[in-house]
């Protein structure tokens, strides 16, 4: 068992906090990816996991045991540093055996490890090289294969594919995916590739200034962002923010984007109700709108500014009154810059953000961002 | 490799002339030529300046008694002879005075480095109270002259019992290299990455394991240039040697001593053998160095 528990972890240096009271449990066995924009905290709160700087306040819990105070060696972790911290003394096979060489391992178990991790990462071939006689991605894989070969209860990952080629790194993806599987390690990972977190994570924490604002399921991350950032940050393209106001209509609370009225789903309407009167976020992704080449009676007339053909879909970009959003569209729908089209925003894709506060507005919110 | 690449003819490589490229490659090739020659003529200025007295003084340490006491002297050993370093080295109290020297310089080497190597660690990894004021005091045992330690030391040393001591001329030299050994040795360790030292602690090694299986290893190559420095530094010192010893002279102390009452094939022949022993540690030192990892960090 190697459950991870933070508990309102603080770290700050000097004057900047660079870990604000995060709490966050990592179940036995999970592939938790930590995401956030880069100074965020990501690699302050994995250091403090592994126990290197401890944390000023707050409690760190690995299986039952309070490590908090706790030296790295006794945690039973391993880690991949983001500036890979290999070995320049020793050849590639011994800095990937060190770990297992310090836990007195046999020999024949030794060499054993060492091939397993060093293939996996496709790296065989240098195992007597020094690390000056490498590349940075190769590099970065014998610091991937010295982690995973300890095969440790607890795997900290910070960014241990961000120096791969594309191709490399998609094929690694899936094998790391694999072996973790096969080696039932507690994983954080810490990366800045969304399509890494969403891929591989079985659950994403965003992070930003040292806080989380939300941890959950990639889809939900994606589908339901706890608020502004998240939604602007995850996805490519972001998710479309458009202005619009509360208002109530037959009894029944809707949203005014200019002269048009949004539908929202009845489970909304408690809350809308509530803020009738006032502007309000409306958030949408590009893939969740349906374009129309011809009017119809729930669909908004906007102006195509922008055509990017991508090959499996064009991507438009859009403007509705004062903002601009892109908007996907099958890449056969023919449509030209400054043409007109028609959009319908179907009312159960729509998120709904305070303005004031940026939270998504969600009845049941706090289910969403409370960390466990 | 696939036959479709073996079946395809080797490309010939000609050798392409200068005056066949363009105006401005020609410019760059000329230009970069003539930087390399600044650079080959300032390294021979620097090392002829260097090896020119040398070679005098192992030119005349080899050649005959005679020949050293002519004048001008020769500029190079013809004819050859061993006498000169013969005379030199059956010179009453030398042999005694270099074994003397040698143990000075190694006790010296091994105080310092054993006293530097944690010391400089702690100047280099952490923050304590005091650790400018602790750098600053280190380098003001420097700049104490030694002439004004002198007499008080001889004085000490006396009425602790430990004049005229090898061991004695050993503690003093430790104490004269510590300051600059504390702050090579903490620039070498300041060098090595923090992040190198974390990785081995979350592998399974304690603080001290962490020390001795990375840093030692990575620190080494600079810690020995600074032994090379200690030693070189001991086996040169004259005036705490004069002043702490009278029967057991090191050699340095041992030659100034007779150096007025001495003639020219005696001093020749002392220079030329106190140069040796700096040369072949440097020399095989240096090699050490440079050849140790390829590279020292990533
Ligand atoms: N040793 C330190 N001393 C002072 N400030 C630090 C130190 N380490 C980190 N910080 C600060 O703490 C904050 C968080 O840093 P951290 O390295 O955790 O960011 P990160 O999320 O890993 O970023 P990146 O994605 O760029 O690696 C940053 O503002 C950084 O400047
Ligand atoms: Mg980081």
């Amino acid at each position: 068992m190697a459950e991870i528990r933070i508990e309102n972890a603080v770290k700050t240096f000097g004057k900047v906090v660079a870990v604000n009271q995060v709490s966050l449990t990592v179940h036995d066995q999970e592939f938790v990816v930590l995401l956030g924009p880069s100074g965020c905290g990501k690699t302050t709160l994995l250091r403090a996991v592994a126990g290197l700087g401890m944390v000023d306040s707050g409690r760190i819990m690995i299986g039952d045991r309070d490590v908090t105070y706790l030296p790295p060696k006794a945690r039973d972790i391993s880690m991949v540093f983001q500036g890979y911290a290999i070995f320049p003394h020793m050849n590639v096979f011994d800095n990937i055996a060190f770990g297992l060489r310090m836990k007195r391992t046999p020999k024949e178990e030794i060499a054993r490890r060492v091939r397993e991790s060093a293939e996996l990462l496709h790296i065989e071939e240098f195992l007597e090289r020094f690390p000056s006689q490498l590349s940075g991605g190769q590099r970065q894989r014998v610091a991937v294969a010295r982690a995973i070969a300890v095969h440790s209860g607890v795997l900290l990952m910070d960014e241990p594919l961000s120096n791969l080629d594309a191709l490399l790194r998609l094929r690694m993806r899936a094998e790391l995916k694999r072996l973790l599987n096969e080696i039932r390690a507690t994983t954080i990972y810490v990366t800045h590739d969304q399509i890494e977190a969403l891929s591989m994570g079985d659950r994403i924490a965003v992070m930003r200034s040292g806080e989380i604002l939300q941890f959950d399921s990639p889809t939900r991350v994606y589908d339901v962002p706890a608020d502004r950032f998240v939604a602007g940050f995850i996805g490519t393209p972001p998710m479309n923010f458009l202005e619009g106001q509360v208002r109530r209509e037959n009894g029944v609370p809707c949203v005014a984007i200019g002269d048009f009225m949004l539908a929202p789903i009845p489970e909304m309407y408690e809350e809308l109700a509530r803020r009738d009167g006032k502007p309000i976020l409306v958030g949408i992704r590009a893939e969740n709108m349906e374009t129309l080449d011809a009017p119809a009676a729930d669909a908004l007339r906007v102006k195509v500014l922008v055509v990017e053909p991508l090959g499996s879909q064009n991507l438009l970009t859009i403007q509705i009154g004062s903002d601009v959003i892109k908007a996907s569209t099958h890449p056969d729908f023919a449509v030209a810059a400054n043409q007109d089209v028609w959009i319908r925003l179907p009312g159960d894709k729509i998120r709904w953000i305070d303005r004031e506060t940026g939270r998504t507005i969600i009845p049941d919110l706090e289910s969403l961002v409370s960390a466990s | 490799m696939s036959s479709t690449t073996t079946t395809q003819a080797a490309p010939v490589v000609r050798r392409v002339r200068v005056r066949d490229l363009p105006v401005e490659q020609q410019r760059a090739i000329r230009a970069r030529q003539l930087r390399r020659a600044g650079t080959y003529v300032l390294a021979i200025t620097i090392a002829v300046w260097i090896m020119l007295p040398i070679w005098l003084v192992g030119t005349l340490a080899f050649s005959t008694p005679a020949d050293v006491r002519a004048y001008p002297k020769q500029a190079a050993p013809i004819p050859f002879s061993t006498d000169t370093m013969e005379f030199f080295l059956n010179a009453r109290g030398v042999l005694p005075a270099t074994r003397n020297s040698i143990v000075v310089a190694l006790l010296t080497l091994t105080l310092s480095t054993a006293i530097a190597a944690p010391a400089g660690y702690a100047v280099a990894r952490y923050f304590f109270r005091g650790r400018d004021a602790y750098r600053l005091g280190i380098l003001a045992v420097r700049a104490f002259p030694i002439v004004i330690l002198a007499v008080p030391l001889a004085v000490t040393f006396r009425n602790w019992g430990i004049f005229d001591r090898v061991y004695s001329v050993a503690l003093m030299h430790t104490a004269l290299t510590l300051p600059t050994t504390i702050l090579v040795v903490s620039s070498v360790f300041a060098s090595v990455p923090r992040e190198l030292e974390e990785a081995a602690k979350v592998f399974g090694c304690n603080a001290f394991e962490a020390f001795l299986r990375v840093v030692m290893p990575l620190a080494l190559p600079g810690i020995a240039a600074s032994a090379i420095f200690t030693f070189v530094m001991s086996w040169n010192e004259v005036f705490a040697a004069v002043v702490l010893t009278l029967e057991n002279r090191t050699l340095p102390a041992l030659i100034l001593y007779n150096l007025d009452k001495s003639g020219d094939p005696f001093k020749f022949a002392g220079g030329f053998f106190m140069l040796v022993p700096s040369l072949i540690f440097i020399f095989f030192m240096r090699r050490y160095l440079f050849n140790m990892w390829g590279q020292i960090t990533k």
